[in-house]
């Protein structure tokens, strides 16, 4: 008898092909999402090179080196598109229908459930166009491909999807209380323009800002620099930290708000 | 021993005590007044494995809510819930692969996607390989009268279709306990019986615990031995549904019509004489005496027609709603 593959594995194969299977019913969707993309990376590039129409550098960071960092921000967009909005955007329709309930009676974990039932293929285009910017950009800019190199990218990548996702699902998560929370995790998404550019272009007191209070450096600027080949060991296991405690806060807050949940119709 | 066993569970609900209008929503926004509803107090029963035990009450009567706490939905206020040895409101996944909870008005099936599709989640969540469940989706669907059904989307199933594949994909794990809050809610009388019919053929074939509400009283008299009346949170009712009706209505009203007329006295020693209406006879005669005094009367009198007829179940449980006890 072959070992039974991981329940937890073999369910998002389930979970992800059952919301291709369903997603596909809408073919329209995917010319959208494309020219969604394309312009929204039209978009940025055109600000960018205005930016750079006056200098060279901004902020220290060359024109090769701030497209990767917008590669990375590209990368995240997709894989919000793809995983982090379907899935969390439904928690506010499972607490007003109470279809909760049938996440929570199902013997795996519900966070796990929550974050990964949904995948839509229209993040697939960002996923691809930011993976792309990434290679090339950091092959303009001269990043070494050295195995220890792209696995600390990897690692700081993973972390900075980490960071994300569980700022998302902390939002998400208060819909709880309060229904209408989803306006929030759209002002999220908003802000998270903001880490198109490379932290050090902006303002100190923004900089600032966007370090400590929204983890936008950690985001996109750390991975960027670790793609480029010059992250502080420091930056580096700050991220790790940022994205240990996130996840671990967004697992308590989810507990917490469990605890609270009595469904929507006693 | 039992397989449900409730002591003294009582639950509060904490509810927002709000004007109407938008006065009222302003006031409240500035000074929330909050009320505590009871909605389920003191309820304690025990329920043995293979038992059919219906939940009677009216909307509100806290029916849900107790299921709900049988299931680890909602966190008892106080008193204590164990469910196949577990305590519910722990949610571990060894208890939640032994229950399955399905509501009439809530669904679980993936609306674009054909049943089947469902099914095949729900066995990789619960970690049932392939086969064993093409086994056991082919086993319940033969059960459930269900063919192409499950290859279309469930959008575009029956109201009692739809049901009978929740049951399905709820079932896939085989629990040995089912929760089943309203399962025949909306469903027109075919249906009803289908999914009856299921669930005690289900019921026979595992000997599975079944717990349900029903608001159509045709539910529990065709599923449940025994049933629990619930009011206003709490029980005040356990045993079965016979030694309910007897209770509440002891005697049995039996109906002649005479060829030849006859006196008051002649019926002396027949229960109670309710009516003599020329021909027409009334009486109330004692559950436990019925037959024997009907083939009596039979071969006393010449009888034309004669009709026993016992007062609807839905209105003796109604009448005692009102009261507010059995007694």
């Amino acid at each position: 008898m072959p070992m039974p593959r991981n329940r937890y594995w073999r369910s998002l194969g389930r979970f992800w092909a059952t919301s291709l299977a369903a997603e596909l019913e809408y073919q329209a969707n995917m010319a959208i999402e494309l020219l969604a993309v394309v312009g929204n990376l039209a978009g940025s590039l055109f600000v960018l090179a205005l930016l750079y129409g006056r200098s060279s550098r901004l902020g220290g960071w060359s024109w090769d080196e701030a497209l990767v960092v917008l590669g990375v921000y590209t990368l995240l967009d997709g894989l919000t598109s793809a995983v982090l909005q379907p899935n969390l955007s439904k928690i506010v329709s499972h607490v007003q229908n109470g279809t909760l309930d049938f996440v929570l009676l199902k013997p795996i974990d519900s966070q796990f459930w929550i974050s990964t039932r949904s995948f839509s293929p229209w993040g697939l285009p960002g996923l691809v166009a930011g993976a792309g910017l990434i290679l090339w950009a950091a092959n303009q800019a001269g990043a070494s491909w050295q195995a220890s190199h792209v696995a600390l990218t990897a690692l700081l990548l993973a972390s900075s999807a980490v960071i994300l996702y569980s700022l998302w699902f902390l939002l998400a998560a208060l819909s709880i209380w309060f229904v209408k929370v989803w306006n929030a995790t759209e002002v999220l998404r908003y802000v998270l323009v903001a880490g198109r550019y490379p932290v050090s272009a902006y303002p100190v007191g923004l900089r600032t800002l966007f370090t400590l209070v929204l983890p936008v450096a950690f985001l996109t600027t750390v991975p960027a620099e670790a793609i480029l080949g010059r992250v502080s060991a420091s930056w580096a296991l700050a991220s790790l930290g940022v994205a240990a405690a996130a996840l671990g806060l967004s697992r308590w807050f989810w507990q917490y708000a469990l605890r609270y949940y009595t469904s929507a119709s006693s | 021993m039992p397989i449900v066993s409730v002591d003294e569970l009582s639950r509060t609900y904490r509810v927002a005590d709000r004007q109407p209008g938008l006065r009222g929503s302003v006031q409240h926004l500035l000074r929330r007044r909050h009320r505590d509803v009871v909605a389920v107090q003191g309820v304690s029963f025990a329920v043995e494995p293979g038992e059919i035990v219906g939940f009677l009450g009216p909307n509100g009567a806290g029916k849900t809510t107790t299921l709900k706490m049988l299931t680890g939905l909602i966190h008892p206020s106080s008193g204590s819930v164990q469910v196949a040895g577990w305590v519910p409101a722990r949610r571990q996944p060894r208890f939640l692969e032994q229950i399955t909870l399905v509501m009439g008005n809530k669904q679980q099936l993936i609306w674009d996607l054909p049943p089947l599709d469902s099914f095949r989640v729900n066995a990789a969540v619960y970690g049932i390989d392939d086969s064993e469940a093409k086994r056991r989706i082919h086993e319940l669907a033969d059960m459930l009268e269900l063919g192409d059904e499950l290859t279309r989307p469930v959008r575009k199933l029956s109201l009692g279709q739809r049901m009978k594949a929740e049951l399905l994909a709820a079932l896939l794990h085989r629990p040995a306990v089912l929760f089943l809050d309203e399962p025949t809610l909306g469903l027109d009388v075919n249906a009803q019986a289908r999914v009856r019919d299921f669930l005690a053929d289900y019921n026979r074939r595992y000997g599975a615990t079944v717990l349900l509400t029903s608001h159509y009283m045709g539910d529990i008299t065709a599923l449940c031995p025994r049933v629990l009346l619930i009011h206003q949170g709490r029980l005040f009712y356990d045993g079965s549904l016979e030694e309910l009706t007897t209770s509440l209505a002891p005697q049995r009203e039996v109906r002649l019509e005479l060829r030849h007329l006859a006196n008051a006295e002649e019926f002396q020693g027949y229960g109670e004489l309710e009516s003599l209406q020329g021909h027409q006879v009334r009486l109330l005669i004692p559950r436990e005496q019925l037959t024997q005094q009907v083939g009596e009367l039979l071969s006393r009198f010449d009888v034309l027609d004669l009709e026993v007829s016992d007062p609807p179940v839905e209105e003796l449980i109604g009448r005692l709603f009102r009261q507010g006890s059995v007694a």
